[in-house]
Parts: structure tokens; sequence; C-alpha cells
């Protein structure tokens, strides 16, 4: 892919230790299992943001693994790190991921999207865990901002993150808030760029061109970091290096894949929302194998 | 209108509204290279993909930013562009209403907004890709034109007649496919005259967009089981409000029953309300809407059966009103 080419990818090999080899191995693992997953709810489901859950899916699995201090027990602390899903519609992604944490029985996304079901197609806060209601692109950086904002008035220490979608960017909300969070020097605040280059109608580039993305953030006072998206490790040491710079917001450019783990899927537009049918299922299923 | 009818090549055939809409549209292209089509990341739920292939040169692509898409829409149209400005309603209505009310209806530039998917087209994406605002937010902005065509036959006519005047409008469709309402052989659509579908003495419906059809069908049901008549109309015009339809029917039925795809708060129904009222049309009257609730999750029909808003719903509905009467 094209817009992983100028990656700076780090050297984490010659960082392995014994431990880390082992957390390397558990993630992955996990993104595994939560990849089936999510495969599995969307076709129950007949519904879903396939390619766009599974680009993010190893985002999520480093950050309610090995990043925020969230879990069912401390979620109505004041002091916990806050996730807000700015690209909602990958909520297939979140909602795996929260089952698995213990916020709900796995077993409630057997009624996803269902009649009076409280698991719909995107996030809301009907479901434990989830932070804000979103789905409509753009919303996620603001809010973020203003929760982080709310953490330097109270002399709190938890950090606010957000996934936004590299579609999504174009929003004018996204810069407004871009601006403020560098005015407020929010260096609790790191919003992550699911940068899987492509949206619905084709490749971001063609739809609407954010390049030179990393500049554009720069200029408007952020710290960036480019990762690969996809690589837990990778992904668990920037989270590691959080404030990129003291005093300013973080913005983690992450390359990713859209469709990443399932052959067929992987790059291919039209899984955006696409359904897999009995004999896609599956062969994903298969290349997912075995299961953890 | 003296422009010639356009047979868009669907219209008939129980396509989707927003799929006429797209075919009207790319037929209308084909002579007028005036015809600007903007898109928001919204081609695809627009079914403008082919419009995209025929005429590159007639669409532009802002990408997921609805108030740029708005904005600029009011730019092409100044300079002289026919605009079409299509975006799913929920976000088009919301998302860029301020652009609506300044850059379109104030400074009157004569873009077509065009809100697809809407009411609860969505289903179980929830509130957030559910347009059950947009007529109250624009029925409070002056020089806004809103129509809901309910067929193929009001979508060609609708999308005709907007593209030839010089005005702003809202035009609202949905992804359903829906059967041509023609059973008092109405052949004619005017924007802002309602279209009678059905008439009966009994019980006046009035209804619009894809919330016609299940009311024809509960008019039938109540004529054959229950020996009520129900006139019938598609108010596809909102604002204007065919004022002269609604004192005809006052006067001519014993009650009025309202029907829409949207909150019960400030749309169809109140707006028939309001001037009923103030026009000393004291009659039993109901609004059959979305409530004012957290939405039920579910596919859109599964959506309009919890509320009513189906066959068996409207005609429940209208025994009840009817009943206030005795
Ligand atoms: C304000 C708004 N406009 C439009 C949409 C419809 N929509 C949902 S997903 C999507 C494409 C998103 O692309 P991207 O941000 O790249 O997401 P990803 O590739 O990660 O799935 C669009 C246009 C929306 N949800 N919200
Ligand atoms: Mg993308």
């Amino acid at each position: 892919m094209e817009a992983t080419k100028d990656v700076t990818l780090t050297l984490h090999n010659s960082l392995l230790t014994d431990d880390s080899s082992l957390i390397t191995h558990h993630l992955s693992l996990k993104s595994r299992e939560y990849r089936r997953n999510i495969l599995k709810y969307i076709y129950k489901a007949k519904a879903g943001h396939t390619g766009g859950s599974l680009s993010c899916i190893d985002i999520l699995n480093v950050l309610y693994n090995e990043v925020l201090n969230v879990s069912p027990e401390t979620f109505t602390s004041p002091d916990r790190d806050r996730y807000i899903q700015s690209k909602g519609h990958c909520v297939e992604a979140l909602f795996v991921v929260l089952a698995d944490k213990g916020f709900f029985p796995e077993s409630d996304l057997e009624t996803l999207c269902k009649y009076q079901s409280h698991y719909i197609g995107h996030p809301t806060r009907k479901v434990n865990g989830v932070e804000q209601n979103t789905g409509a692109l753009g919303h996620g950086l603001p809010m973020s901002a203003g929760v982080a904002l709310a953490a330097k008035m109270d002399n709190r220490d938890y950090r606010v993150f957000t996934l936004m979608g590299d579609g999504e960017l174009p929003e004018g909300s996204n810069w407004e808030a871009a601006l403020t969070a560098a005015h407020y020097k929010l260096d609790n605040l790191c919003a992550i760029v699911d940068l899987n280059g492509l949206q619905i109608t084709g490749p971001t580039k063609d739809v609407c061109n954010t390049e030179p993305l990393d500049k554009k953030f720069e200029s408007f006072g952020w710290a960036v970091r480019h990762v690969d998206g996809n690589d837990v490790v990778a992904l668990k040491e920037a989270f590691d290096a959080l404030p990129f710079e003291k005093g300013k917001p973080s913005v983690m450019i992450a390359h990713t894949v859209k469709g990443k783990g399932v052959s067929f899927m992987e790059n291919e537009l039209k899984w955006h929302h696409g359904v897999p049918s009995e004999e896609q299922y599956k062969i994903a299923m298969q290349e997912l194998s075995p299961a953890p | 209108m003296g422009n010639e009818l356009i047979q868009a090549p669907l219209a008939g055939t129980g396509a989707a509204n927003q799929d006429v809409f797209s075919e009207t549209l790319q037929a209308l292209a084909a002579t007028d290279r005036n015809i600007v089509v903007v898109t928001s990341d919204s081609r695809g739920s627009g079914k403008l993909v082919p419009f995209g292939k025929k005429y590159p040169a007639q669409i532009v692509e802002v990408g997921i930013a609805e108030q740029n898409l708005v904005g600029m829409a009011a730019g092409l149209a100044s300079a002289g562009k026919k605009v079409f400005a299509v975006s799913p309603a929920c976000f088009l209505t919301a998302r860029a209403l301020e652009q609506i009310k300044n850059d379109v209806a104030y400074s009157n530039n004569p873009v077509k907004l065009i809100g697809i998917s809407a009411g609860v087209s969505y289903g179980a994406l929830g509130s957030t890709h559910h347009s059950l605002h947009d007529f109250a937010v624009l029925r409070a902005i002056h020089n806004m034109t809103i129509v809901v065509p309910a067929d193929s036959f009001e979508t060609t006519q609708a999308v005709q007649q907007v593209a030839a005047s010089e005005q702003p409008y809202y035009l609202r469709f949905g992804k359903k496919p829906m059967p041509l309402l023609d059973e008092t052989g109405e052949t004619t659509f005017q924007i802002g005259k309602g279209r009678v579908i059905r008439r009966g003495s009994d019980v006046a419906i009035i209804a619009n967009g894809e919330t016609v059809y299940p009311a024809l069908q509960a008019a039938q049901k109540l004529a054959t089981e229950n020996g009520i008549e129900a006139t019938v109309v598609s108010m596809h015009t909102i604002k204007p409000l065919d004022e002269k339809l609604l004192s005809e029917l006052a006067l001519e039925c014993k009650a009025i029953l309202t029907v829409e795809e949207h909150s019960v708060n400030g749309g169809l129904g109140e707006a028939c309300a309001s001037w009923l009222l103030k026009n000393r049309y004291h009659k039993p009257f109901d609004i059959l809407g979305i409530p004012d609730e957290y939405t039920v999750t579910g596919s859109q029909v599964e959506i309009l059966n919890h509320y009513g808003i189906s066959e068996s719903g409207i005609t429940s509905r209208v025994k009840t009103l009817l009943n206030t009467l005795t």
C-alpha cells in the first residue's frame, strides 16, 4: 500500500525482552480472537462495517489491554482514561473488545442490530463501557478535547484517546478542535488516525486529499508520530511514548490496511460495509485460524 | 410547468424514490450541462455512481464535509450552476444547518438540497443516522420549500420542477422501493399542491413520503373491513402548505389524521394542526409520527411498525380517532 511506504518503522526487535515478547504473543492472539469475533457478529447481524473494524482492531486491542486504565469496575471513576470512538461506524471492533474486557456478556452481541436491542450499529451509552454516542463523523475530537480540558481544570491525571477515520478528516470540526487542543496545551489528549487509505467512494487521496497529514497537524501545534497501526508492538511503543511532546496534544498517524487479516477483504473498497456470505465467512474464519 | 415530461427509466417500476431521483437527474443532465451534483462521500448511497461515470465534469466531490458541501453548493449556484447537493438527510440538515439557513435560504442561492436515506431508512444504525428533525428545522427557515415525494411519479415530477426553478428547495427521499400510488388516476403534480390519492368522507389521512403507501393500505382495509371511507392525501409539500386543500378536507371529513416519518414535534402534523386551529377548523385530529423518545432499535420497517406507522397502526389510530365522535 502506498500510504505505508514512508512509515518510520521503529526497530522494535532489538528492544524486545522476554517479558515484552510474552506481551506481544498475548496481544497477537487477542487481535486474532477479536478479528474472528468481529466477523462472527457482523455475519450474524447481516450488517456492519467490516473493513474499518478490521483495520482498527489492533489499535483497540493495545489501548484496552495495555494503555487505558478502564475496566468495568473503574468505569464510573472520574479518574479513568477515556476512549471516544469518532469513527463510530466501526462499532463492532469496540463491542467485541468491551465484551472481552467484561463490560457485558459476549452473548449480548447475538442481538446486534436486532429489534429492541441496545447494541445498535454505532456506539451508544446504553451499552456499558461506551463513553459517548458517536456515528456522525467529526465529533470525537471536539468532545475529547472537552474531556481533556476538564482534566486540566480539575488537576486530574486521566488521558483521553479518540480514534478517527482518514475519510472523516475533511469535517471542519476536527480542525477547529485541533486548534483548540493545541491552544489549551492538551498533552493529555491523543488522537489516532486510522489511515487505511479508503473511504466509501474510493481511495481517500482521490476523494479529498489530506496529505501531507503530519505537516498539517504539526502546523496546528500537535506532536506527530507515524506508526504501523496493525503492529501491536509498534503501537504499544508509541502509546508508551505519550505525550510525544510536553505541552502539546499528540496525534498518532496509524498506517493500517482496511480489511486487515482477511486476504480478499484487504484494501477492497466494497468491504467498507460488506457483509460476508456463508462461503466467504468460512474462508475468512479459516484464514484467521486457529481460534486462540 | 412548461417542461415536457421526461420518463425516468425506473419510473413506475416500484423503485426507491432516491433511485428514481438519480435516474431523473441523469436524464436532465444529458441535455443540460449546467447541472452540477455535489456529494460528500455520498454518491454510493445517492445512487449517483453512474451519474459520476457518465458526467464526470458535472459532479463535485467534497469529501466527508457536509458544511463545505452546502457552502460550496451555494457558491456554485450563485455563479449560475444548477446545483443538487446530495447527502444523507440526517447530516445534510443537521450538520450543515447554518449553511442552509444563511448561504442557501437567506442569501437566496437556488441550491437543491437532496436529503437521501431519510427518516429512519438507516434503521439499526441509530439516531445519528435518522432524520426526524429535518421538517421541523427547515420549516422554521424562510425561503425554504420542503418537498417529500411519495412515489416515482411524484419524484420524477418534483426533480424536473425544481431543476427548472430559481429557488432553494429541500427534497427528501427514502430508499425503500415504493409502488405507484394512483387510485384516483390523479396525473398532475404541482409543488405546493397536495395530491389526493383516494377519496372518502369519513376521515382524511394526510401523509407524505414513504408513509403515504401504508396510509393508502390502511384506507383500503378500513373500507373493506369497517365500512370507513378515507381520503388519502400525499401532502408532498410541507412548506408552503396547501391551505386550500386543508380547508376542503376539514369541511368534507369528520376527522383528520396526519402520518409522517418524522418526530411528532414540528413536522407535517403540527403544520396542519396549527393552520387548522388558527382558521377555526375544530375537528378530531391526531398526529402519527415518531414519538419524542430514544428511538427503538430495528430495521426501518421494524421501527415504523413499532410506532404504528403501518397499515395496522394507521387503521387503529383512525378507529380511535373516529370513536371520539360517538
Ligand atoms: C457526518 C457524517 N457524514 C457521513 C457519514 C457516513 N459515513 C459513514 S462511514 C463513512 C466513510 C468513513 O471513511 P473513513 O473515515 O476513512 O472510515 P474507515 O475507512 O476507517 O471505515 C461515511 C461517509 C457519517 N457517518 N457521518
Ligand atoms: Mg478510511
